[in-house]
């Protein structure tokens, strides 16, 4: 089994995204404690049960609705490269910040893991964090970790191979929206689906059409004309 | 203390606790703003206005953001603390 599983970290700037990824692959990436400073792709493999996994660490963004470069990159990164598993690392001490770009890449793709980081941290400021409850209101795994001691890495690599090989199916919550909305996704649903499969979730493409996402459309236009491209050449 | 008197962000006083209720405000600011934390029933503080009175530092969801005019009259809420 040579297969490389591919598994992108997301998450707020500045929740140790870069030091859970250099505790996971022991790369000397380098962290800093201010915002945005992840700005390319850093890349790095590691070994875990004769599995092989590449790690990708995203830019830290709020969101990802690309209202910037940085989210732009970090949104093609799932939607279009669609890495075996995201882990969305999210702050203890300020979980309901986080968890709007965690839901957000929850409506994205299926296979994702919630990594509660600075637990230490929230243990010092007396917060207390139910983990259970919030991956079954999720549909996903939740774990809690403190990169920097390592707490938690090895429950974290035990669920991302119980994922890969199958073990664990991730079940992402789906967002209702009002009656105009989920009628407009309805109607919707099924052009955008005749253009691109299953691959990338149909109504996520469908939410943001209608929410005028025109990044977006531009970038499923260019990506879908090279496809046909190298099809109409094969032939 | 008046508990239910509407009013937009720009107007609040330093200290002021202000749950917000609605935002007049479309597209890519709009969105902005709600991923920072500015989501109808969340509890923004004034924390500080500059000289001019524009813009205004918030608090809002533990992280200090500052508004300008232009975003902060079209966001409207609640008064909840006054001092």
């Amino acid at each position: 089994m040579t297969d490389t599983f591919r598994i992108a970290l997301a998450g707020n700037p500045n929740t140790g995204k870069s030091t859970l990824f250099n505790a996971l692959t022991g790369l000397k990436q380098h962290t800093g404690n201010w915002a945005g400073k992840t700005v390319s792709l850093a890349e790095g493999t590691f070994k875990h049960r004769s599995k092989q996994y590449r790690f990708i660490d995203l830019p830290g963004t709020y969101s990802i609705f690309s209202n910037s470069a940085d989210e732009e990159v970090a949104r093609n990164y799932i939607v279009f490269e669609k890495p075996d598993l995201t882990l969305v690392v999210v702050d203890a001490t300020s979980l309901e910040r986080n968890l709007n770009l965690a839901l957000q890449i929850l409506e994205m793709t299926k296979n994702v893991v919630i990594c509660i980081n600075l637990m230490d941290e929230a243990e010092k400021r007396g917060i207390t964090i139910n983990e259970r409850l919030l991956a079954r209101r999720l549909g996903v795994p939740v774990i809690k970790l403190s990169a920097r001691n390592r707490a938690g890495i090895p429950l974290l690599l035990d669920t991302i191979d119980r994922i890969v090989s199958g073990k664990i199916a991730c079940e992402p919550v789906q967002i209702k929206y009002d009656g105009e909305i989920e009628a407009r996704i309805a109607s919707l649903e099924p052009f955008v689906k005749q253009v691109v499969d299953d691959r990338i979730s149909s109504r996520w493409i469908a939410l943001r059409l209608l929410d005028g996402d025109e990044s977006l459309l531009k970038e499923l236009n260019t990506r879908l004309k090279t496809k046909e491209e190298t099809v109409c050449n094969q032939s | 203390m008046d508990g239910t008197k509407s009013i937009s962000l720009f107007d609040g006083k330093k200290g002021d606790i202000i749950r917000i209720t609605s935002m007049e405000i479309e597209g890519v600011m709009r969105r902005r703003l709600l991923d920072l934390g500015f989501v109808q029933g969340a509890l923004v503080e004034v924390i500080r206005k500059s000289p001019l009175g524009d813009p205004i530092a918030f608090r809002v969801s533990q992280t200090s953001i500052a508004l300008r005019k232009e975003e902060s009259t079209r966001i409207q809420g609640e008064l909840i603390r006054h001092d």
